[in-house]
């Protein structure tokens, strides 16, 4: 997907659109023209794409093709956690927006921006097939006794794939998801630890449509519910791995019991609804400045009925390449970083990666400059790494803080929640910060 | 302020000669260079007897590193970082001159280009990847065999005409170009003034002149001489003699004098945070000018 939004980035701007790209895909879905049917349930594997992302991609025009398929706009939010000591409830109209997110299914993600390509005059080729190998020359001068080397090539890198096909690039960008073969290909280090959780993803169906983001804190992990337009809602489910095979193991209905015991009554009690009246007088200073969320009680997520998918389970890693750029390689999306899904920004970051790097390209064939040259790539490195790492760095916290159970720590976790739902500058700066509107988390 | 500080030499006068020493503490040339001389005179009509512009002892400094020339992180590091702000304001100027589209990637397709003191090309391959016909030219052997080795690793730069020659010779030769571009050359020639004359012949009527320099100031010795080759080591020592540096007045000057009406200027100023250099209106170290042949 984040591939797909580079190669449509770069058809959408003048200075880049002449170029040759090669995408080198084994998915089956960019072969033939796969149709979504509106029949279908919707597919486990979704992505909650931010407002900044939901623009970049109409910037790029790819956004009118997502529209024709399944998606669901949510613009309230609520997470609470099992303490049932607070909660907190995020509405898009504290920041005078209409929606906080959209959540779209990855095959539709990606059909919507291979459909974006196809109309542009872009020259591509599709290759389905696999990376073998990739040589990079290293050396920036052939020596002068190799005179005789005036092949075009000698500096190019040179992919071989899986097919036979051998080819020659300027840039090579790696896009291949967390695995990513390009990175291990071209040498570079990451850092990053296993988080002992998987995640359990599936789709179930309510009575009524569900227009809400639900996310509730367990002893073991976040589940989180989320609209998928219609009555669907995806399921993430984050647990510890025995737990999770238990849960793939166990037969539809004890699942859809389990489910709504961890989303509604089971673990602990409800948070009580404190409207601000009864709430004591301390908070009475930021009555002037309220959200419309602030006043908004406690809502219990609507009830699972069914369930309509199979479920996947994956496991959970923290992972950050150390450098995401040498010499005629760069590294965007997973690829480059992992992070937890508590809050729904993975491929977010992956998307800004994609659309920054392609801003970088243009700026670069204004000036002449070789797309291979490190100098260039380390510019998007620069800019890229500062804000994964602190969006890394704030999930990972968030993810260690509510892993453990304990007194003191629970009830500062209730104070967070009781902050962000009160206090109306922070809970703007959350809700822009997440939104990808605002670069910095607190200070704007 | 730059005649305060010639003002402690005794040997300023007002005919003309002004010898500045400037021992090296640490020289990459193997033989020492303790005197330097150059001629600077208020009336600009010349005084040297030899037509040309190159000085033998800068020739040989370039000549010593020449290899390093492709090496980002080498002795050219600062030219490198600096290149991209470079073409930017070539990019700009050129097109809005030629009247070409900026948002084309090919925006010099068809004009004819000369590099005077290419170097090892680092100039002169973005401008061939924009799609001009260039020529790069360099009095240093080193530099024209490297950088013709370089321009071979791809088909757009493969198409650069190097030669080892110098602008008068070319002058000579009666060629001409739509753009003649001297960037960070005309500091290291012994007769600025002569030099300009040869670069304005190389020039078609209407054509366009990019000089780029350093200027002569207080502030550009501070950083380009002293925190530059002592303290950052960033270039080797003795890379600049301050003497040689122009102030923009005196570049308008002597391009004037040679038929070039300098039509832009701007400044490159360094941000030691992002390590990034950017166009401003701040001439007072790095400058570059763009200037046009005037129709006769």
């Amino acid at each position: 997907m984040v591939g797909m939004a580079l190669a449509c980035s770069l058809a959408s701007m003048p200075l880049t659109k002449q170029l040759n790209v090669a995408i080198i895909d084994s998915n089956p879905a960019l072969e033939g023209k796969t149709c979504i049917k509106k029949e279908d349930p919707p597919d486990p594997r979704v992505s909650t794409v931010t407002p900044a992302t939901i623009s970049l991609f109409k910037d790029v025009g790819a956004w009118q093709y997502v529209q024709q398929h399944r998606h669901a706009y949510f613009d309230k939010m609520q997470v609470w956690d099992y303490t049932g000591l607070g909660y907190t409830r995020y509405n898009a109209r504290d920041v005078d927006k209409e929606v906080l997110g959209c959540v779209v299914e990855n095959k539709v993600l990606h059909s919507s921006l291979l459909s974006c390509i196809q109309n542009t005059d872009l020259k591509k080729r599709i290759y389905p097939s696999r990376l073998n190998s990739m040589t990079l020359h290293q050396n920036h001068l052939p020596t002068m006794m190799d005179s005789t080397s005036s092949s075009f090539h000698a500096s190019l890198a040179k992919l071989e794939l899986s097919d036979g096909n051998s080819l020659y690039a300027k840039l090579v960008v790696g896009a291949d998801g967390a695995k990513s073969h390009v990175r291990e290909l071209a040498g570079f280090k990451t850092t990053g630890w296993n988080y002992s959780q998987n995640a359990v993803i599936c789709t179930v169906e309510h009575k009524t449509e569900n227009q809400c983001a639900w996310q509730r804190f367990l002893p073991s992990g976040p589940i989180a519910l989320l609209p998928v337009g219609d009555k669907f809602s995806n399921i993430v489910w984050t647990m510890n791995p025995k737990e999770s095979s238990a849960c793939r193991e166990m037969n539809e209905n004890d699942f859809v019991k389990a489910l709504n015991h961890a989303l509604n009554y089971g673990y602990g009690p409800h948070p009580q609804s404190n409207l601000l009246g009864n709430n004591g007088d301390i908070f009475s200073w930021f009555r002037r400045d309220l959200t419309v969320s602030a006043n908004e009680c406690f809502e219990v997520p609507p009830d699972v009925v069914k369930l309509v998918s199979g479920r996947m389970v994956f496991p959970l890693s923290l992972r950050h390449a150390n450098n995401y750029a040498s010499k005629r390689v760069v590294l965007i999306g997973d690829a480059a970083h992992t992070v937890h899904p508590l809050a729904g920004q993975g491929v977010n970051l992956g998307f800004g990666d994609a659309f920054a790097l392609s801003r970088i390209i243009s700026e670069g064939i204004a000036v002449g400059t070789d797309i291979g040259e490190v100098h260039l790539l380390k510019k998007f490195e620069v800019e890229r790494k500062r804000e994964n790492i602190m969006m890394m760095a704030i999930l990972d916290g968030f993810q260690k803080a509510y892993s453990v159970d304990f007194g003191p720590l629970n009830v500062l976790r209730a104070a967070a929640f009781h902050g962000a739902q009160y206090i109306s500058p922070l809970k703007r700066s959350i809700i822009s910060y997440a939104s990808g509107e605002q670069r910095l988390p607190l200070f704007s | 302020m730059a005649s305060k500080l010639l003002n402690r030499f005794p040997t300023l006068n007002n005919t003309a000669y002004h010898i500045l020493s400037l021992p090296f503490l640490r020289s990459t040339v193997a033989s020492p260079f303790l005197v330097h001389t150059r001629l600077y005179s208020e009336d600009v009509s010349s005084r040297v007897s030899n037509r040309s512009s190159l000085n033998q002892v800068e020739l040989a400094k370039f000549s010593s590193i020449a290899d390093t020339w492709w090496d980002a992180e080498g002795p050219f590091k600062p030219l490198h970082v600096m290149n991209p702000t470079r073409l930017a304001f070539i990019r700009s100027t050129l097109c809005r001159h030629f009247q070409k589209d900026p948002y084309c990637a090919r925006p010099f397709e068809g004009l004819k280009i000369v590099d005077v003191g290419c170097g090892g090309g680092i100039l002169s391959e973005p401008l061939a990847r924009m799609g001009a016909t260039v020529t790069g030219v360099d009095a240093v052997e080193k530099n024209i065999k490297i950088a013709r080795l370089h321009s071979e690793s791809g088909p757009e730069t493969a198409n650069i005409e190097y030669c080892c020659t110098t602008a008068e010779k070319l002058v000579e030769e009666q060629r001409e170009f739509d753009a003649v571009i001297s960037l960070e050359v005309i500091e290291h020639v012994a007769d600025p003034a002569e030099f300009c004359k040869s670069l304005a012949a190389l020039t078609v009527s209407n054509g366009a002149t990019v000089v780029s320099t350093i200027n002569r100031s207080m502030r550009s010795y501070a950083t380009a001489i002293i925190a530059a080759e002592y303290i950052l080591h960033w270039l080797p020592k003795g890379t600049h003699q301050w003497s040689n540096f122009l102030t923009p007045q005196e570049l308008v000057l002597i391009l004037q004098r040679a038929s070039i009406t300098v039509q832009e200027m701007a400044g490159f100023v360094y941000n030691p945070l992002t390590g990034q250099w950017t166009l401003s209106d701040d001439i007072s170290v790095n400058f570059i000018a763009f200037g046009t042949k005037n129709s006769q």
